[in-house]
């Protein structure tokens, strides 16, 4: 028992975030004002996820927290341990036995099923941001579908990279209608986002709540004849040689020795446990 | 317990509030993510007339701060009292509404109901409509949170062709029967069943 209200908040702000949730999965990528709340840890660490996933939490769920796709990371403990202490739910690092994921900056590799909700920090919600400054502004580019802007923007990627360099926070457009900020994925991740499971997004401090119901079509912004690509370091897992999963580089010593390692720290732990093993494998473990 | 004469507005609601809600959320929830899937709700036991799923519904989503318009077959002193002590939530015209409830017929014309503006889609009304089943599909949705095509009880089609026309904007739905619950947010495109 703890003397925290199930999942932390009050009732009546649940409410209010619960109201926002519905209105965001029926209008898929349209971003709902809500009253964020101070939460009991910087604005920048997850704070409109956290608020989103007390929400969403039933005393039933099995709550998983990744920070880059690793389960031990300061952030991911810190929430973790959160929701352990004021809503006495199960957690597990395990993605396949977890039904609320709440994520920072990745989607898990293993695929989302149907019984699970992906739970998104998200820093700046509104993907226009950056080319347009005032807030009354965006609100008005959204209502009208007016996008040129962005495409303005991948347009200039070219032009100085030869290639659009956007490789974080890729734009996607919902459903054929709104411009979306799947927040601070790798656009590998991008082509995840038509999943199974219900995508939740919470920003606390620009105070934004938005969703992708399952089964939403989630498009990476383009050209015809510069089409979007889901990248990744051209490396196997030194770990666990995966080929297939969104790596880290890290850098070993002033020598130029570096490995490439799953971001996903639950699904190369997984492959370890199988037997595969990749070219650190045996030394790391 | 359990005998209707013991129905009073001070009874009926949450046993366990914080437990009892985020349980009902999640099959609002899920109903909304998902249209046509029928979830299960239950927590609430509203006066007679109201089904447990749209008196759950109600004491999910209403507070003080949401305007709640019942319908006149549903209006009721004993429906406004329960609503009062157990939400707060004012009782308020059709055309204020957040919430309303009601059968198919008495919520008519629909165009009361607020459908949001072009920069702010969720200002608009969510509709509980009391059904007498949800198990008789006669139509056919298409449309985020539908893998291909799946198919529903609607009251009737040609009100959520209009609705879904105006999408962005317009109303969203809940329907409910029993301890049951489905949804029609605006963004579902319907047809009729062949």
């Amino acid at each position: 028992m703890s003397d925290y209200n199930f999942a932390y908040l009050d009732e009546q702000t649940k409410r209010m975030i619960r109201r926002a949730i519905l209105k965001g999965l029926a209008v898929p990528g349209y971003q709902v004002p809500f009253a964020s709340r101070e939460m009991p840890m910087p604005y920048g660490w997850g704070t409109g996820g956290v608020q989103v996933s007390a929400a969403a939490l039933t005393p039933d769920d099995t709550l998983k927290v990744i920070d880059q796709g690793a389960d031990d990371t300061t952030n991911a403990v810190s929430i973790r341990k959160f929701f352990e202490k004021t809503a006495g739910v199960a957690t597990t690092e395990e993605t396949a036995k977890a039904s609320i994921i709440q994520t920072r900056h990745r989607i898990p590799e293993a695929e989302l099923t149907e019984d699970q909700i992906l739970v998104y920090q998200v820093p700046i919600p509104e993907p226009l941001r950056f080319l347009e400054p005032r807030e009354t502004e965006t609100r008005k580019m959204h209502s009208l579908q007016e996008y040129g802007l962005m495409h303005v923007k991948l347009y200039e990627d070219i032009s100085q990279h030869g290639a659009i360099a956007t490789a974080y926070a890729y734009p996607v457009k919902v459903e054929g209608r709104y411009v979306m900020d799947p927040s601070p994925i790798p656009k590998f991740d991008n082509p995840k986002m038509e999943m199974a499971a219900i995508q939740l997004f919470g920003a606390g401090r620009e105070q934004r709540i938005y969703a992708v119901p399952p089964h939403t079509q989630v498009v990476s912004l383009d050209f015809e004849d510069y089409p979007f690509e889901a990248s990744k370091a051209d490396h196997p897992c030194d770990l666990c040689g995966a080929e297939d999963s969104y790596l880290d580089e890290v850098i070993l010593d002033d020598a130029g020795n570096r490995m490439f390692v799953c971001s996903d720290t639950d699904y190369c732990r997984s492959r370890r446990d199988a037997g595969h093993t990749g070219r650190l494998g045996e030394e790391a473990a | 317990m359990g005998q209707q004469s013991d129905k009073t507005a001070f009874t009926g609601g949450f046993s366990n509030p914080p437990v009892a809600a985020a349980r009902a959320f999640r099959a609002s929830m899920n109903a909304m993510a998902r249209p046509s899937q029928v979830q299960e709700i239950t927590g609430a036991t509203p006066p007679d007339g109201v089904s447990v799923a749209a008196g759950s519904l109600l004491l999910t989503l209403c507070d003080p701060e949401t305007g709640v318009y019942l319908a006149p077959d549903l209006d009721s002193e004993a429906l406004r009292g329960w609503l009062a002590f157990h939400t707060g939530a004012p009782i308020v015209a059709a055309e204020q509404a957040d919430v309303a409830l009601g059968g198919w017929q008495e919520l008519q014309p629909l165009n009361r109901f607020r459908i949001g503006t072009a920069e702010y889609p969720d200002r608009s009304a969510t509709l509980i409509v009391e059904m007498h089943s949800l198990d008789v599909p006669n139509a056919v949705l298409n449309g985020p949170g539908v893998k291909d095509t799946a198919r529903m009880q609607l009251p009737e089609i040609a009100a959520f062709q209009t609705n879904a026309a105006l999408y962005p904007l317009g109303v969203d739905f809940f329907f409910a029967s029993g301890s049951q619950i489905a949804a029609l947010p605006r963004s579902i495109q319907v047809t009729v069943e062949a």
